[in-house]
């Protein structure tokens, strides 16, 4: 298995560097905003591979909220990632709450690149399972080409 | 949801607790027993349909759940306890549906006739969850009332997985302020841990996907997201990832001896059925809980805890 084979692999040789202890290379700040763009990046890329044009808009003031709601329409299954993207808001704005380059703002911001690196491996897993057919829990049936078209009985949230 | 009605309660243990899961059913028992409560298996109940069914033809899944909420009702009872997320979340669903959904009902009405079993009707029967019957029944205060061997600060990830509250709409009875389960934040096994000694760590990946659907399909994707599950628990510093279902326990157990193997990447966070934590807490031995079945051996961070 190596990280290259698999999508967001630059992503997450990315965040992988910065999970080190090095020094940060930026302030806690700006790298807290940088992760949360990273991961609109992820939901971009999702809803592109969808054919669908990312939105632009927001929901409760960010942009990756109002991503992840426009990619989990007619794809339930994709609200499993729904807290994950709502972690990387809070830790976000955990992190721009301290000044400068604390040892809770770096705990807070260790712990958002895992939560971005967890967002990016699911829609990863996803977008390959696509070509073979969505497995996960709550899923519309795989053998069923016209629930699709109809939608499916339950929306999902 | 009366905690007096909950003394009592049918009880669906699901395939996974008779294979894989099975410390998780026999800690659920023997918690159960401590604590005075009392569970009554369903009689010749069946698989709820899992993903398998679910994933051909969902109104089969449905009827499938149906039929054991029928044989709950016929051994006279309105509530079902269902320890696995998985089973959980689809009699749960098979409620909603039922309600909501005309085709299923018709389905389902069709199937039981041709079975030859009553036809259930949506209503007459809800579904909980182990968490549920617990915090229902007995209640924080209680059950730190009952504690023997408090879990001494065991610092604790609580792991509730993806199913235990999603989709929203097939849990009415969540989000409903105070006392009630969040769908967001759940905190129904922090509170239970916590009232019996655990330091609850803050855990931002408490409701994240662990993968279990893909683990055969796409094994190296569950192992990943497995791996960064177990190194933010120890990030957050969890000595312990207490878990509630019996697929997200055993991924979390499988992908962390895989991810040790074909990664090189060894974590050391111990993974324990809550039931199996709360059941020491109680004074039940490590060996009463099912310890010895776990992949994860914690038997010496336990007798490091005292609890061992």
């Amino acid at each position: 298995m190596t990280t290259t084979e698999a999508p967001f692999a630059e992503l997450l040789d990315r965040v992988d560097a910065r999970l080190t202890d090095a020094p940060l290379t930026a302030t806690a700040r700006a790298l807290a905003d940088l992760q949360l763009a990273e991961a609109e990046d992820v939901l971009e890329a999702w809803l592109e591979s969808k054919g669908r044009t990312p939105t632009g808009d927001t929901v409760e003031g960010f942009r990756l909220l109002a991503l992840h709601r426009q990619g989990a329409k007619g794809d339930p299954s994709f609200n499993a990632c729904r807290e994950t993207c709502r972690e990387i808001v809070y830790l976000r704005n955990v992190v721009t709450e301290y000044d400068g380059d604390m040892p809770e703002a770096r705990h807070s911001l260790r712990l958002q690149s895992m939560v971005v690196k967890h967002l990016a491996l699911f829609v990863g897993g996803k977008m390959v399972e696509a070509g073979l057919g969505d497995f996960c829990c709550s899923s519309r049936p795989i053998r069923h080409s016209d629930a699709a078209a109809a939608g499916p009985t339950i929306q999902g949230d | 949801m009366d905690g007096g009605d909950l003394k009592k309660v049918a009880y669906y243990p699901g395939c996974a607790l008779e294979g894989t899961g099975h410390a998780y059913n026999r800690s659920t028992k023997e918690v159960g027993k401590k604590l005075g409560l009392d569970l009554v298996e369903l009689k010749d109940w069946n698989c709820c349909g899992a993903m398998e069914v679910k994933n051909i033809d969902p109104k089969i899944q449905t009827y499938l759940s149906a039929r054991n909420l029928t044989i709950a009702e016929e051994m006279g009872f309105d509530k079902v306890m269902a320890p696995c997320n998985g089973c959980y979340h689809n009699l749960k669903k098979a409620e909603y549906d039922l309600a909501h959904d005309e085709k299923s009902v018709e389905v389902n009405a069709r199937l039981s006739q041709k079975a030859g079993h009553k036809t259930y009707e949506a209503g007459k029967v809800e579904t909980i969850h182990a968490l549920d019957w617990i915090k229902k029944a007995v209640g924080e205060e209680e059950l730190a009332r009952r504690v023997q061997n408090s879990l001494n600060g065991l610092k604790v990830a609580n792991y509730y997985g993806c199913m235990y509250t999603r989709p929203r709409h097939i849990f009415p009875e969540k989000d409903k302020g105070p006392g009630s389960e969040s769908t967001s934040k759940p905190h129904f096994m922090d509170d239970l841990l916590a009232a019996a000694g655990a330091q609850n760590v803050e855990f931002p990946l408490k409701t994240a996907c662990c993968g279990g659907a893909h683990s055969l399909s796409d094994s190296d994707t569950s192992t990943k997201l497995v791996l960064n599950i177990l190194e933010t628990a120890e990030a957050c510093g969890a000595e312990v990832i207490a878990t509630e279902c019996p697929t997200c326990h055993t991924g979390l157990e499988m992908h962390q001896v895989r991810a040790e193997k074909v990664l090189g990447r060894k974590t050391n966070v111990k993974i324990l059925y809550f039931t199996q934590l709360l059941g020491m807490a109680l004074g039940l031995s490590a060996k009463k809980v099912g310890v010895q079945e776990n992949l994860s051996d914690p038997r010496d961070l336990l007798r490091q805890k005292g609890l061992g």
